[in-house]
């Protein structure tokens, strides 16, 4: 992908450094965070802007991510574009505010290397604690490589605090693989930056009919935060559901200012279709797999195979109706996760998937795929032997009893 | 913060005469006070109309906003039980970068409220972190001695051998077993800016102290006692006289502790026990009336229990002794 409108900068950096550089380039007010594997090269980076004075940044080192979030979350209530990041336990402790900061409407913008939930402890990355937020009412998204965690972090300002919106974006980088491996990221010029993020201004509201910022200023005085019971809590869900929906064509034109910009486009903001339309068996899947999915895609197709690639880049808002539009004339889709769900037919993204199929009048064979948990390598090797199974479903007509399969684990 | 004025003394004339920034209307429980409390701590505000107050989940929050209604006339927030010092600091920090970059004009003072859930318990560890991160804020934990929002729970703040619904009194167990956390001191072993203990009954010396921890470039905590007669079991009226007796028995001796010169003072009120120690009421006088202590005086009386707990009462009160001595 290379740079088109504006001039920029190519650096040989990885993901955390990315995001770093993103949130710099963000013009953050407040940054708070605590450290946690592999996320720590995130708010080391942005330690090092704040010591060398290359940020106007309040950098918040606190205690716990509990309490990062939490300052995140006070600081954006008084009116600062705010930053943080963490990872697994991290976000798991900070659960109970993540839910709070989407509910009161602040956003936050948070990035996730995402890494296994213990236990066992584990490092290394998959995506079972950022898909267990997929209710906090975040807008989430998960990146495919080191230049799309840059990209998506910068526009996550954007798209959270467009006056529409108003909520919290996760951006999702996958643990080591991308968090720590070295790729050339095309950086835009901060003063470029600076003109794409702009300057976070406060949602109005009306209170006794005087519009007033949503924040708090001794100025105009407001409660944030009050004890709502049944008689008004269901209106706060549906007014945060109202402006998930209006985050749809956000995203969608969040990604065509930011292409136009830098000549990168990640689909509509959604989903990026590789070889769909034809194709006799798709993989859907998320992150830096995609990558790797997409080149033995490419490789089959070059044997004459038909096979496709959707990449889910967006989660929440979940595109179903782009996705059924997509996959209504596939015959076979194999939903590839790095996740693990107990109990139930399939993960997070199986389930979504299958659901935005069922009002199809023909509904493709779905098949669902746990893999790359806690850190285990995703090869092209894993795609190859789904593609083949797909394939052959396609080709036999039969589908297997059981539609959820592990890939290389050990009996 | 504004110039620091060591000789406020609140007038009732002048208090009679200011804005309440805590209104009426609120919902607490008839003879609550903790309303008292929150109403004297924002009559004491240097800068009543410069000011944020971050608050914990509790009574106080749930009974004051009340959706759409709030008791409050200045900018107020509340996120959750254990964090409102962890959120205090990101509101210093939203005003300090933004007025860094000519975005504000001033940074308001900051007030944190929360009870004894949070102060001696689930929060310790935001408030610790906040503390030794030196933002500029007073936090004033109002300990009632029990989570009594949830309905009267054992809390780190509850005494030995008091009643609550999870320190049953039964057959075989005489309420609850231990003793209570001394939350001051270890807020003040994190060495703030100021520390102090109050009462809601000694009014003129909590607001100075209220004065006082916001006028600090820096972390300020004071832990003011506020009974609760829901939990408490006495009547309704006595709410005052009940603190009143905690200081007269020596169970909540107020003093101050200093940053800057890192001493520790007994403050006037209890400073009179120390010199005169027969003024010392016998614990009994401040257990008896309460409901919660039912149990040893009836239906037989536990001499026993109640010198335990005075001895208790002692060893504390000579330690502050020891400590405010030094």
């Amino acid at each position: 992908m290379k740079p088109m409108s504006a001039k920029q900068i190519l650096m040989g950096i990885n993901g955390d450094e990315a995001v770093a550089y993103a949130a710099k380039h963000a013009l953050v007010d407040v940054c708070a965070a605590y450290p946690i594997t592999p996320q720590t090269i995130i708010v080391e980076k942005f330690a090092e802007f704040v010591a060398n004075g290359e940020v106007e940044t309040e950098f918040v080192r606190v205690e716990s991510e509990h309490s990062a979030l939490s300052a995140c979350l006070g600081a954006s209530a008084a009116g600062a574009r705010t930053f943080t990041a963490s990872a697994a336990n991290g976000i798991e402790l900070m659960h109970e505010v993540i839910f709070l900061t989407s509910s009161i409407r602040q956003p936050v913008v948070m990035a996730v290397a995402d890494r296994s939930p213990s236990g066992p402890i584990n490092i290394h990355g998959d995506q079972t604690v950022s898909l267990a937020q997929r209710d906090t009412g975040w807008i989430m998204m998960y990146c495919e490589n080191s230049q799309e965690a840059y990209d998506s972090t910068l526009q996550a300002f954007r798209i959270g605090e467009h006056p529409d919106v108003q909520l919290p974006v996760m951006t999702m980088l996958d643990g080591f693989v991308l968090t720590h491996t070295l790729e050339n990221v095309y950086l835009l010029k901060e003063a470029d930056a600076h003109k794409f993020v702009g300057r976070r201004q406060p949602m109005m509201i009306t209170i006794d009919g005087k519009q007033v910022p949503l924040k708090l200023d001794p100025k105009t005085p407001i409660t944030i935060g009050p004890l709502q019971l049944f008689d008004y809590y269901m209106e706060s869900k549906l007014q945060h559901s109202e402006a998930m929906e209006k985050a749809r064509p956000v995203v969608t034109q969040i990604n065509n200012e930011w292409a136009q910009l830098t000549g990168r486009k990640y689909g509509d903001g959604y989903l990026q279709p590789f070889k769909v339309t034809d194709a006799d068996a798709v993989i859907l899947t998320t992150g830096s797999s995609a990558g790797t999915a997409r080149f033995v895609a490419r490789q089959l197709r070059a044997q004459g195979k038909k096979v496709g690639l959707l990449k889910l880049r967006t989660f929440r808002p979940f595109p179903d109706k782009k996705i059924a539009k997509l996959l209504a004339d596939v015959p076979v889709v194999g939903i590839f996760e790095r996740t693990h769900t107990t109990g139930s037919l399939g993960g997070p993204i199986f389930n979504e998937v299958r659901s935005a199929l069922y009002d199809l009048d023909t509904r493709p064979t779905i098949l669902g795929y746990y893999g790359g948990l806690g850190g285990r390598d995703v090869t092209p090797d894993h795609f190859r032997t789904i593609y083949k199974e797909l394939l052959k479903i396609k080709d036999t007509g039969k589908s297997p009893r059981n539609p959820i399969k592990y890939i290389t684990v050990r009996k | 913060m504004t110039q620091e004025s060591p000789q406020w003394r609140p007038k009732l004339k002048d208090i009679a005469d200011q804005e309440e920034l805590f209104t009426s209307g609120q919902r607490l429980c008839a003879g609550c006070p903790a309303g008292s409390m929150a109403r004297m701590a924002m009559h004491a505000l240097p800068r009543p109309k410069n000011t944020i107050v971050s608050q914990a989940t509790g009574c106080l929050e749930v009974a004051s906003t009340i959706y759409p209604y709030t008791a409050w006339r200045v900018p107020w927030m509340h996120s959750l039980f254990e964090n409102a010092p962890a959120n205090a600091s990101g509101i210093e920090a939203a005003y300090k970068a933004r007025k860094r970059q000519g975005l504000e004009d001033d940074i308001p003072d900051l007030l944190v409220f929360s009870g004894d859930g949070s102060g001696f318990d689930i929060g310790v560890q935001a408030a610790s972190g906040a503390i030794e991160r030196r933002h500029n804020f007073l936090y004033i934990i109002y300990d009632n001695q029990a989570y009594q929002n949830t309905g009267i729970q054992r809390s780190g703040a509850t005494p030995k051998y008091a009643w609550t619904t999870t320190s049953e009194v039964g057959k075989v167990v005489p309420g609850k077993p231990t003793w209570k956390k001394p939350i001051a001191l270890v807020y003040a072993a994190h060495d703030p800016e100021y520390c102090a203990t109050a009462s809601v009954y000694h009014w003129r010396d909590f607001m100075m102290k209220v004065r006082k921890g916001m006028e600090k470039q820096g972390p300020a905590v004071i832990v003011v006692l506020a009974p609760c007669h829901r939990n408490w079991r006495y009547p309704e009226e006595l709410g005052m006289k009940m603190a009143k007796l905690a200081v007269e028995t020596c169970f909540n001796p107020l003093w101050e502790y200093d940053g800057e010169t890192r001493t520790y003072t007994m403050s006037t009120s209890s400073m009179q026990y120390v010199k005169d120690p027969s003024k010392k009421k016998p614990i009994e006088e401040w257990l008896e009336p309460q409901g919660r202590f039912r149990h040893l005086f009836r239906p037989t009386r536990r001499d026993d229990l109640i010198q335990d707990f005075q001895n208790l009462v002692d060893e504390d009160w000579e330690f502050i002794k020891r400590l405010t001595e030094m």
